[in-house]
């Protein structure tokens, strides 16, 4: 079983890529299951969700405590958060950053989701769409297939950008 | 249709597939998105339905009595607070013999406001006549008010159901779910007592002592056939749709020497915790107690039994151990633990196996209880 | 124009929205209040957005009270008060959903017993805190997660329902004009009876606008007559402030709803019944201003 914890803010996506990445997973042939963490829920918050995926039905409902991947989709949620917290000591970070982070003790991912975003205009309510193109990513980093992702990103989305955006991301990201 | 759903996704689209001809909302979190999902259908014409948004739940439970005395099907759902403040309605259902089907989201009850998941809003409520279902799983959230909808409404039932969800836990979990054709696996509902114009009468009138035990008779013995409706009714969807349920839900029981009972998503981590205590040598099994009214028969002769509670009464102690206690005279090991959404991990399942007491109770994160 | 003081009783640490008129309006009803005052708090936006134990953000006394019951509790809280000869206010500060729907039965029963109470309704339109879905309260056409289509019924009118009681006291007001507001507060407290006031909280994530717009929205809705500013003290009617210029000249209510995404799917007709509501309703209040009824 991988278990994730995906940090981000209200108002960002997180929860739909959650939910799109579990999607994906079950075209897969797998089981997965999402879970947004809600406390104060509004917009501009720092917002996480637990990202399960398994081959076998999956029994646990108790939260992530030790992810083999942290993705961060909000640099500035660190500011405040521990993301690292519980981390397997394999474990890996996916960051949407635009200059290289490196994560003391931890392999670190970095990929500019927000400049993909903004370079195919694409934005809702001010902010810049980042689920689908980590969804891309997400592709390569090979939790999921492309082709599943591409499924269900054009099944959430009528806007064909979304899986431009996710398939950018996939060249982009480098394993 | 296979797709991703939270447990609230699942009861709506349950819901949808099942056709209610009346349904009464208000909203209340964790369940909102049920009412927000049935509206939606509504608008777009994949359900044709009225939707009543009523102004409280006591009127979204008067709403469906209304609504189901005239003889059609009808739904709504609630969680903690709202199922508490239509406590009086629910009485008054179930005595009217209204199969009206209701989802509830587990939530603790306040003071203080804290909207997670409890047990204690649906169990305070078992003493209404209503059958209560506990899933764990966005796909047994759906299967079971489809179901529901079936043993509600069969001739030696007619009775309300209500299905219940762990709130945030299952109500906002995304996780795959398969959608059915119904089918005939739903027939059109058929009410006996149905509102008739040809056959004026009144509902509810005055009774007297000689006459009012004789009605309540009626349903306690529709409780007890509603056994075999339950269990007709698991079978013909395992055979329809391919998935079996049972009153409970057994694992690693046969040869198991200590038994985990508890309800809902718990009642699933526990069987990560059975495993682990496999691998340790312990024989353990569990038992998620899906149907609670009717109580089930449980076989736990000759085994420890460790009653996992997510809820309480106070003064007395934890609810679903007390009716196991009493129904099967086991001296169980009681663990209070869940309540208000309390992390409770297989770990620390398996920690109650581990250190239990026969006879004793632990409230979990309390040190000298 | 009364003196507004400095003394802040909300902490910097509420957890609201950006640009939240709930908390703007509480900022100001405190000021008016002061120090020997209850708050009764009904789950709405405000239970929340106290923040989580152990700590709170209002630093002053409140008592969270079950959905349905502010105006009951409100009412034994306020006899006991009375009966231990003490004159501490007590102020019910709710949502919509909590003062229209599910909480009218406690109002109409404190109301017509004559409680010695204040009850703030702060209007947003919706079941806000649970996610914004309809109440009573929201207006015709506006869509919420309920009423996705556009709502198809109206506005209920509690400004009517409660002055069917006979408050000694009756306002609106709306939290872009807080110096109003302020006044109302204070003026209100110093009449003992039953005193009403409801109070409109345009909200950016629910009305859909920017969360610096919120004083502006307030301001549209005032200026179109969609919401009008005024006071019944002890029978004497008086429409206030800006409200007084919208009686004679206003903006049409087309330009109120374009700015908010909630009016989407609004329809032309439904947009011509909320104009002509408007108008029919300042004649209204024209009339009861000249004295006539």
């Amino acid at each position: 079983m991988i278990e994730i914890r995906l940090h981000s803010r209200g108002g960002q996506g997180g929860v739909t890529a959650a939910k799109m990445l579990a999607y994906a997973a079950f075209l897969d042939g797998k089981e997965a299951t999402a879970t947004p963490m809600y406390g104060a829920e509004r917009r501009g918050a720092a917002v996480v969700s637990y990202i399960r995926i398994d081959e076998n039905p999956i029994r646990v409902y108790s939260q992530v405590r030790n992810p083999d991947l942290v993705i961060v989709l909000d640099r500035s949620v660190m500011e405040t958060v521990n993301v690292l917290d519980g981390i397997k000591p394999d474990g890996k970070v996916l960051i949407n950053s635009a200059t290289p982070l490196e994560l003391e003790g931890h392999e670190t991912f970095n990929i500019d989701l927000t400049a993909i975003a903004l370079s195919l205009e694409m934005k809702l309510a001010g902010n810049p769409i980042l689920n689908t193109s980590l969804l891309g990513a997400l592709a390569k980093y090979g939790l999921v297939s492309r082709e599943s992702v591409r499924k269900v990103i054009a099944e959430t989305f009528k806007d064909e950008r979304n899986v431009t955006a996710a398939m950018q991301a996939f060249e982009e990201l480098k394993i | 249709m296979l797709t991703v759903g939270t447990g609230n996704k699942a009861i709506a689209s349950a819901v949808r597939d099942a056709k209610p001809a009346v349904v009464a909302a208000y909203p209340i979190t964790p369940q909102t998105e049920i009412v927000e999902e049935i509206a939606n259908y509504v608008s777009t014409g994949a359900l044709k339905s009225r939707y009543i948004p009523v102004e409280s739940e006591h009127s979204s439970m008067a709403a469906c009595l209304g609504a189901a005395a005239t003889g059609v099907r009808t739904f709504t759902a609630t969680s903690s607070h709202g199922l508490v403040y239509m406590c009086e309605m629910l009485h008054m259902v179930a005595g009217a013999r209204l199969p009206i089907v209701m989802a509830n989201a587990n939530r603790s009850i306040g003071p203080g406001w804290n909207i997670n998941a409890e047990h204690t809003d649906s169990l305070s409520m078992r003493d209404t006549g209503w059958l209560q279902c506990y899933v764990a799983s966005a796909q047994e959230a759906y299967d079971t008010t489809l179901m529901a909808f079936r043993i509600a409404e069969h001739n030696d039932v007619l009775l309300p159901v209500m299905v219940n969800l762990d709130g945030f836990l299952l109500t906002h979990s995304i996780q795959p779910l398969r959608t059915v054709e119904v089918g005939d696996f739903l027939p059109p509902i058929s009410l006996p007592h149905a509102i008739d114009m040809d056959n004026p009468g009144g509902y509810g009138t005055l009774t007297t002592g000689d006459v009012h035990f004789k009605f309540r008779w009626d349903m306690e013995r529709a409780m007890r056939d509603s056994v075999h409706v339950i269990e007709e009714t698991q079978k013909a969807f395992a055979e329809a749709f391919g998935r079996e349920y049972g009153m409970t839900e057994d694992y690693r029981t046969e040869d198991a020497e200590v038994i985990i009972i508890a309800l809902g998503t718990m009642g699933k981590e526990m069987e990560v915790a059975v495993d682990q205590l496999r691998d340790e040598g312990v024989k353990a099994g569990s038992m998620r107690i899906r149907w609670l009214r009717p109580f089930p028969v449980l076989d736990l002769a000759g085994r420890d039994v460790v009653v996992i509670d997510r809820d309480y009464s106070f003064g007395y102690g934890g609810i679903v151990a007390g009716e196991i206690r009493a129904k099967t005279g086991t001296e169980v090991f009681s663990v209070i633990a869940g309540i208000g959404g309390q992390e409770v991990t297989y770990n620390d399942i398996a920690t109650f196996v581990r250190d239990r007491r026969p006879g004793g109770e632990l409230w979990f994160g309390v040190e000298d209880s | 124009m009364a003196q507004i003081p400095d003394e802040e009783y909300l902490c910097k640490t509420t957890t609201a929205c950006a640009g939240c008129p709930s908390s703007l309006c509480l900022r100001y009803v405190t000021k008016a209040a002061g120090h020997d005052t209850v708050f009764v708090i009904p789950a709405c936006c405000s239970s929340v957005i106290q923040g989580v134990f152990p700590t709170t953000a209002f630093n002053f006394p409140v008592y969270n009270v079950a959905f349905a019951s502010a105006a009951a509790v409100a009412s034994g809280m306020s006899e006991a008060f009375r009966e231990m000869g003490k004159e501490t206010n007590v102020i019910c500060y709710a949502g919509d959903g909590g003062t229209v729907d599910i909480g009218i039965q406690a109002l109409s029963g404190a109301l017509e017993r004559g409680t010695d109470f204040l009850y703030i309704c702060y209007d947003n339109e919706a079941y806000s805190n649970t996610g914004m879905q309809r109440s009573g309260s929201t207006p015709l056409g506006a869509r919420t997660t309920t009423t996705p289509a556009g709502k198809p019924d109206f506005k209920k009118d509690i400004d009517a329902i409660v002055a069917a009681h006979n408050p000694v006291y009756q306002a609106t007001a709306c939290v872009s004009y807080p110096q109003d507001l302020f006044n109302k507060v204070q003026k209100a407290l110093t009449i003992p009876g039953p005193k009403f006031m409801h109070v409109l909280a345009p909200c950016p994530p629910g009305w859909r606008f920017g969360s610096d717009e919120t004083i502006e929205m307030g301001r549209r809705a005032v200026k179109s007559g969609m919401w009008v500013l005024w006071e019944r003290a002890n029978g004497e009617f008086a429409v206030t402030g800006a409200s007084k210029a919208a009686m004679k000249k206003r903006i049409p209510v087309a330009e109120y709803i374009a700015g908010q995404g909630r009016f989407s799917t609004i329809t032309e007709e439904q947009i011509k019944e909320l104009q002509q509501q408007v108008d029919m309703a300042m004649e209204k209040f024209q009339k009861e201003m000249d004295g006539i009824c």
